[in-house]
């Protein structure tokens, strides 16, 4: 019979068969098998209880309910807080009515959304981009006016841009979870429900850094790395401190000496490894703080490998670079000339006119 | 005239004091069922009668009260939905307003059924006045011995709290009327696990609509075999149909299920027909949220059958030829009717209330909201309606809770059955600029030009 234990249950992923432990949910199960049948999740993370079933995104098809009640379930399942059954069959990629509803899906988170991804501190390792990457239509049948919010400030390490948020929970959620005194969470309803913190309060908290990491979109970004650079262009470097309130293992993203942002490791599926603390966040800029550990590697098609460390990287050389310097020279000594050269009519009209 | 089971006694003067109740036969129920009857026994009754519950989706009574855990020994509650916000549905305001003590009759005996020891009535805050009256009639009850400790000396303790909402539509639906009762946020919670095993903090709780609990004093009192034998095949008993619209006696009226839905608009002891001479042009049966009927398919079904008013009959030929019985908010609309801007208005409404808690729901209903608006104020595009099917479609069944369905249905059936009009808007916005086309204007007159259209 095989090494399969008794308590174990057989779950089969787009033709993949894979046995998992009771109270094992379909998209971790699906992270297990990993690859392509793998769904996406905007809001589910695994490392913060109840969150997962609001994005829509992991959405998949039961085709077969257990052994013991193979009937398919009728609508698409959420795989985030779905758990597995004996002898369930699960369909991701491999059916049609769940490629349309992630479109769907994407088209909806898309249709306020800023898209503002070009002066967007997320760029890069956002999780939005990478499912309207893969599910995203190329052209917005959206022609309304999106909707805005005010801005609020939450402080001077975190901040806020509610235009981009997407409502996963995530943040409010580990406030909940990791300090005590939760100070913000969602205000109004429907499409104008805000993360906020009602009476324009700074979010003070030895791991409220964390909210940072968690959010998948740019809605909470790094005050301390604003505007410094695109996230591809740091080198980023697994590191380690003591610290005496979190694990103090971090990774460094360097441009050349300098640490321009600190944040946690995160995995593949972009969850941090460990949480960690305000004060390895922001107040470590120095590399002296910090033992470097090594590069940190990210997966094949990360944006974030183009600045990767093995690549040998030529210089470039511009055939013409020296042909335009000397145009651009002369360029500027004309613009730079005191006295444009007109003739006298000419000047006589830009005095007086023409009529 | 119709039996009258809820609303026997509605028209006795002073009705909604214990005494007057009581003198009319109140409280019967919670003597026979505490007296002679198990708990079991009770659930048996309900499942016998065939009860099916009241709020819009249908599910049997007994068989709801069947799946509660009770071997875990937790404590139990019931958890009474008063959030009636239905566009389209007052039937639970009225029987409230009127007749108070049934329902915390029908509570108590639910509670005795269910076992619980601490139950709840969860009334919306816009029925502020309505609170007040059962806060009163609660006082009764307790004064009379019907709530509190040992009721008439069996052991048996049952509290009664009426809690009221804060105005969300949302909070109708009964996993966010469980958070909202928590003291949460009123945001749908994730199934499984449902309420049966783990509702009202954390403990099994079952939630029912005031209807649905007020008719259990009629069946404890006269059997659930008796309750089966009014209505229609699986639609047994009663129910609150509250109409209005363009009809000549709008109102709340009780209904025996099976009564032909052209009996009922028409004849003069309900509807009575329209209120004028304009014809009719569309009904909804079941409130806001089920799809529109046009006029050939209101009173016969698509096989030219007589459509009842019962839950099989309303939803035969499934969305295409048909519609839900739901909560009974029966609508009718007269030929005056812009369709597009009852179904921008009905939209409107699930945009304000949606609880923005998962992703179609929250942006769909906006966009369905804005591309509608665009229609109906002369601005739309052709693509428009293609884009609005579209987008219904989209949402529906892919959201956490019901109301992204209720939210989709209606503009789905308008599309359906009015496309004409909705092309009408986006081909001819100078006729519909001044807001009063179709009242001096008929749709009936103008059809052709869209007609035309299209051929070329």
């Amino acid at each position: 019979m095989g090494v399969r234990g008794l308590i174990d249950m057989k779950v089969t992923i787009d033709g993949q068969e894979i046995d998992v432990e009771p109270g094992t949910t379909i998209l971790q199960a699906a992270r297990k098998i990993g690859g392509e049948s793998v769904p996406p999740a905007m809001c589910y993370y695994s490392k913060l209880k109840g969150s997962g079933g609001k994005c829509r995104c992991c959405l998949v098809e039961v085709s077969k309910g257990s052994e013991a009640d193979p009937r398919p379930m009728p609508k698409l399942v959420a795989s985030c807080v779905t758990g597995c059954m004996d002898g369930m069959e699960v369909k991701s990629i491999s059916s049609e009515r769940v490629l349309d509803a992630r479109k769907s899906v994407t088209e909806f988170l898309l249709i306020n959304h800023p898209l503002d991804c070009p002066v967007c501190d997320q760029a890069g390792e956002c999780d939005l981009q990478n499912l309207s990457f893969k599910h995203g239509a190329a052209k917005t049948r959206f022609i309304e006016e999106k909707r805005t919010f005010e801005p609020e400030n939450i402080g001077p390490n975190i901040q806020l841009h509610m235009n981009r948020c997407i409502v996963c929970y995530r943040c409010v959620m580990t406030a909940d979870q990791l300090t005590d005194n939760r100070v913000h969470g969602v205000l109004n309803r429907g499409d104008h429900s805000q993360i906020s913190t009602a009476i324009s309060k700074a979010i003070d908290n030895e791991f409220s850094g964390n909210m940072i990491d968690v959010c998948p979109v740019g809605a909470l970004t790094d005050k301390t790395f604003r505007f410094k650079q695109r996230v591809w262009f740091n080198k980023p470097y697994n590191a380690h401190r003591n610290c005496d309130k979190c694990c103090g293992k971090t990774t460094l993203w360097m441009f050349g000496n300098e640490i321009q942002r600190v944040t946690a490791r995160k995995d593949e599926y972009h969850e941090v490894e460990e949480f960690i603390c305000n004060e390895c966040r922001f107040d470590h800029k120095d590399t002296a703080d910090w033992v470097i550990e090594g590069p940190r590697k990210f997966e094949k098609d990360s944006v974030i490998n183009q600045n990767n460390y093995t690549r040998h990287i030529k210089p470039v050389v511009i055939e013409t670079e020296h042909n335009i310097l000397l145009g651009r020279d002369k360029d500027r000594k004309k613009i730079s000339m005191t006295g444009v050269p007109m003739k006298p009519e000419e000047q006589k009209v830009l005095k007086e006119g023409n009529v | 005239m119709a039996r009258k089971i809820l609303l026997e006694h509605a028209n006795v003067p002073g009705i909604k004091t214990y005494e007057v109740y009581r003198q009319h036969g109140g409280y019967r129920s919670v003597e026979k069922a505490l007296k002679s009857m198990t708990p079991d026994e009770v659930v048996e009754e309900v499942k016998t009668s065939g009860l099916r519950g009241r709020g819009g989706a249908g599910f049997p009574t007994g068989m709801k009260w069947s799946f509660i855990d009770k071997k875990s020994g937790k404590p139990r509650h019931l958890v009474c939905n008063a959030d009636e916000s239905e566009p389209g549905t007052f039937k639970d305001r009225f029987l409230m307003e009127y007749i108070p003590h049934l329902l915390i009759e029908g509570m108590i005996t639910s509670s005795y059924a269910l076992g619980c020891n601490l139950s709840y009535i969860y009334i919306r805050g816009e029925y502020m006045w309505v609170f007040r009256i059962l806060e009163t009639a609660i006082k009764e009850a307790y004064a009379a011995g019907w709530l509190g400790k040992n009721i008439m000396g069996t052991g048996w303790d049952l509290d009664l709290h009426v809690h009221c909402g804060a105005g969300a539509y949302i909070c109708g639906e009964e996993t966010a009327l469980i958070e909202s009762l928590e003291g949460k946020r009123g945001n749908p919670r994730i199934k499984p696990p449902f309420p049966a095993v783990s509702g009202l903090w954390a403990n099994p709780t079952v939630v029912n609509n005031v209807e649905s609990i007020a008719v259990v004093p009629w069946i404890v009192n006269n059997t659930g075999a008796e309750y089966a034998k009014i209505g229609i095949g699986r639609s047994t008993g009663t129910k609150l149909i509250s109409a209005s619209g363009h009809c000549k006696n709008p109102g709340v009226y009780e209904i025996e299920l099976g009564l032909s839905v052209d009996e009922f608009m028409n004849s003069d002891e309900y509807l009575g027909g329209m209120m004028d001479d304009r014809p009719l042009k569309a009904l909804i049966p079941g409130g806001s949220s089920v799809p529109i009927l046009p006029a050939n398919l209101i009173f016969k079904n698509a096989e030219g059958g007589d459509r009842l008013m019962s839950y099989e009959s309303l939803s035969e030929g499934g969305f295409a030829t048909g519609s839900m019985l739901g909560s009974g908010g029966f609508i009718v609309y007269n030929d005056t009717t812009c369709v597009v801007r009852n179904t921008w208005n009905f939209s409107r409404f699930y945009h304000h209330e949606s609880c923005g808690q998962c992703s179609p729901c929250r942006e769909g209903t906006g966009w369905m909201e804005k591309v509608l608006h665009r229609i109906e104020n002369g601005h739309g595009r052709e693509e428009d309606i293609e884009l609005l099917w579209d987008i219904q479609r989209k949402i529906e069944g892919n959201t956490i809770c019901p109301l992204g369905d209720a939210a989709a249905w209606p503009v789905a059936a308008a599309i359906r059955h009015f496309r004409d009009e909705f092309e009408y808007h986006v081909r001819f916005p100078e006729k519909i600029k001044n807001r009063d086309h179709f009242v001096n204007e008929p749709f009936e007159k103008v059809k052709h030009l869209v007609a035309k259209q299209a051929v070329i």
